[in-house]
């Protein structure tokens, strides 16, 4: 990270605990501006949690930090003014028209020019004909779109958004993609929560966390190669067969049928080599050493913590 | 920047409400159909027999005969001599501002002439604009009247057993002489329907944006708790009017209720009393969970004012606990409000005492709902 770049996101030690339990232990992060970050991890890891604390919808028991240059704790109502937080739930009033819900935002940031400015939203976003319509009406795409569309009507800096792509098509994921990068283009800072790889590829840089500890963070090549991971790939007929006798056997941490290939990974090279050796003389299967793929790695990361967790 | 209050984001939350309003037929016809049905389903009266009713005694004449009286009066158990009034006057603002429920007044001359055996008058005056409260204690009377001098004046006049009453008292129902359980069930109705509903549909109103996740859209938007709370309150003042304004109609079309005071005064007073209800089911929103829980909490708040507020039974006729209870809740005091207002005219001077009563209620509320209010979801 340069430090020339001022940053967007910048948090130490944030501790949030429900009912006891730690849901997001000691987590830090530094985020320069105009940069677009994925942030990555399972269910339950405490993502949509840390994206709370960070637009002030949420208290840290602990930590401290900025957004946006100010002050996390003290300085919540001007980083609202400045973010534009897009749930994971959409959270738009149904029952309300497309139109209804955008004015509604547009006054409650109390932005001048308010009916050209919506006007020109629903233009972009190619809902003009359609903006008397109840948005309950709209399909789970369209309706993604519009949450954005509504979280950008204020002209924020920083932009959180929580699993926006969760259940729509791939047409429709690309789109919202490309709208990101624009954004980002425009020095936009972009948040991002995903579970998809290849969104995960499409950000400059990705933050793995996982039940409430961050475990990776960097580039998509530099998460990968931090890891330590070796990986073997075999290709031809039914590799993806072996997986099942491949788990469990001394060295092999993961093995994982993508499509008709097999990703046999381990820490231990020897012992990982030693393990696929038996496998590989049988002629039919092509074996060569692989760099692991960033779902590899999470994958291997997620387990790994999963054994401190418990 | 940290303004309590920003016009512009109070009229987007009153709009957002509007929208949600009329686009919600079911809640909006409950809204109407509730003050129609209960108007309908009180028609008739609630039958109770309250005793130790306040009395005030105003005795132009003193003697053993009047102590007598006096004394018989307080043994049939219905009346307690609170005041003895001084003048007429003081008879009369006493039964104005519901300080009594009874005022008894006994002539100058009333020994002279009763020995004389010339039939003096005592008057009773009742207020009669809670009938129920009043119909036992004025047939206690007429025993009093029938056996009260027996003894005493057995050796001085001829009368004999069985004989008329050596003296009559005269019963004059202020303020609803018909005695018409209607004019005093039809102006707390409007009390009772504005309670349930406002209380309720603000509760919803704020614990559904929780349940259906757009609160945490509201909350992640630069909106104040104050700007929330008066969003979700001032277009329910609006439906109270609508509803209040039913009622009174149909008290006075359909009820023939009287309307002796100021409509204005009744409506500045509804206005204070449907913010009271209304802060009360906003505070209960900022404690229950779902709607489900607001809908309890809403019965756990009405129940009690529908019992102890004299809309049920008569508010003397309930124990000393149960009636500072009923003090505290806002809607006994709009019952004496709107039946003083109008049923006997009562203007401002008159009701101001209860106004203070509910002021004093919204200002807890408020406070209440304002240090609950979250604005985050920790
Ligand atoms: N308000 C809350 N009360 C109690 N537990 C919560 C609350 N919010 C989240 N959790 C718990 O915290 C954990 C992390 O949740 P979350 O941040 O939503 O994870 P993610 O977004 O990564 O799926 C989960 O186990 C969830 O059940
Ligand atoms: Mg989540």
């Amino acid at each position: 990270m340069t430090n020339e770049t001022p940053l967007a996101i910048d948090v130490r030690g944030l501790v949030k605990s429900f009912g006891g339990r730690r849901v997001v232990d000691d987590f830090s992060m530094r985020i320069p501006e105009g940069k677009i970050f994925g942030f990555l991890g399972p269910n339950g890891s405490g993502k949509t949690t840390t994206l709370r604390m960070l637009c002030g919808l949420l208290t840290p028991d602990a930590g401290e930090g900025t957004c946006l240059g100010l002050d996390l704790r003290n300085q919540a109502p001007l980083i609202k003014r400045q973010t534009g937080y897009m749930t994971q739930k959409f959270s738009l009033y149904e029952d309300l028209t497309i139109r209804e819900n955008l004015e509604f935002v547009a006054r409650l940031y109390e932005m001048d020019k308010r009916g050209e400015r919506v006007d020109s939203a629903l233009r972009d976003l190619g809902l003009y004909s359609r903006r008397d319509q109840q948005t309950g009406t709209l399909s789970g795409g369209w309706k993604q779109r519009l949450a954005l569309t509504a979280c950008i009507l204020h002209e924020p800096r920083l932009l959180l958004l929580d699993e926006p792509t969760a259940g729509v098509d791939p047409t429709a994921r690309r789109d919202f993609w490309d709208e990101i990068h624009t954004l980002a283009g425009r020095g936009i800072t972009v948040l991002v929560s995903t579970h998809y790889m290849d969104e995960a590829e499409r950000c400059h840089e990705i933050v793995y966390i996982a039940y409430g500890k961050l475990l990776a963070s960097g580039t998509s090549d530099e998460i990968i190669d931090g890891t330590k991971l070796f990986t073997w790939r075999a290709h031809g007929p039914d590799a993806d067969r072996l997986a099942g006798q491949l788990r469990g056997k001394d060295g092999v941490e993961m093995a994982v049928a993508f499509g008709a290939d097999l990703h046999v990974s381990g820490t231990d090279e020897a012992a990982l080599e030693a393990a696929i050796q038996p496998f590989r003389g049988t002629g039919k299967l092509n074996w060569h050493p692989t760099k692991p793929t960033l779902e590899d790695v999470f994958i291997h990361l997620t387990a790994g913590s999963k054994d401190n967790f418990s | 920047m940290r303004r309590l209050l920003s016009i512009t984001r109070l009229v987007a939350m009153l709009m957002k409400e509007f929208n949600h309003m009329r686009r919600d037929r079911t809640t909006l016809g409950m809204m109407i159909g509730v003050p129609l049905i209960q108007l309908t389903l009180f028609g008739f009266a609630i039958n109770t027999d309250p005793k130790a009713l306040p009395t005030a005694i105003y005795s132009a004449d003193t003697s053993a005969y009047t102590r007598d009286f006096t004394a018989a009066l307080v043994n049939t158990g219905y009346f307690e001599i609170v005041t003895e009034a001084r003048s007429r006057e003081d008879v009369d603002g006493m039964l104005t501002r519901g300080q009594v429920q009874f005022a008894v007044t006994i002539p100058a001359n009333f020994t002279r002439d009763l020995i004389r055996g010339e039939r003096p008058e005592i008057l009773v005056e009742a207020d009669a604009t809670d009938p129920v409260a009043t119909g036992s204690a004025i047939s206690a009377l007429q025993q009093v009247k029938q056996s009260v001098f027996d003894r005493d004046l057995k050796g001085v006049s001829l009368a004999r057993a069985p004989a008329p009453p050596a003296f009559d008292v005269i019963i004059h129902r202020r303020y609803n002489p018909e005695n018409i359980t209607q004019y005093n069930i039809v102006p707390g109705l409007m009390g009772v329907v504005l309670t349930m509903t406002l209380v309720m549909i603000t509760g919803l109103a704020v614990t559904r944006e929780r349940e259906r996740g757009t609160m945490e859209n509201l909350l992640a938007m630069p909106v104040r708790p104050m700007e929330v709370m008066l969003g979700k309150i001032i277009p329910y003042v609006i439906v109270g009017y609508v509803q209040a304004t039913i009622i009174l109609i149909a008290a006075s079309v359909l009820f023939h209720v009287p309307v002796e005071g100021s409509v204005m005064l009744l409506s500045a007073a509804a206005i204070l009393f449907m913010v009271a209800n209304l802060a009360v089911g906003f505070t209960f929103s900022t404690i229950a969970q779902n709607q489900l829980q607001a809908v309890q909490m809403t019965f756990f708040f009405f129940l009690p004012s529908l019992l102890l507020s004299g809309f049920m039974f008569p508010f003397r006729g309930m124990p000393q606990w149960a009636q500072v209870l009923g003090e505290a809740l806002p809607l006994t005091h709009f019952l004496r409000i709107a039946r003083g207002i109008l049923l006997k005219g009562s203007t401002f001077t008159d009701i101001a005492a209860d106004l203070l009563g509910i002021t004093a209620f919204v200002i807890v509320a408020t406070a209440i709902a304002m240090t609950r209010y979250r604005q985050t979801l920790d």
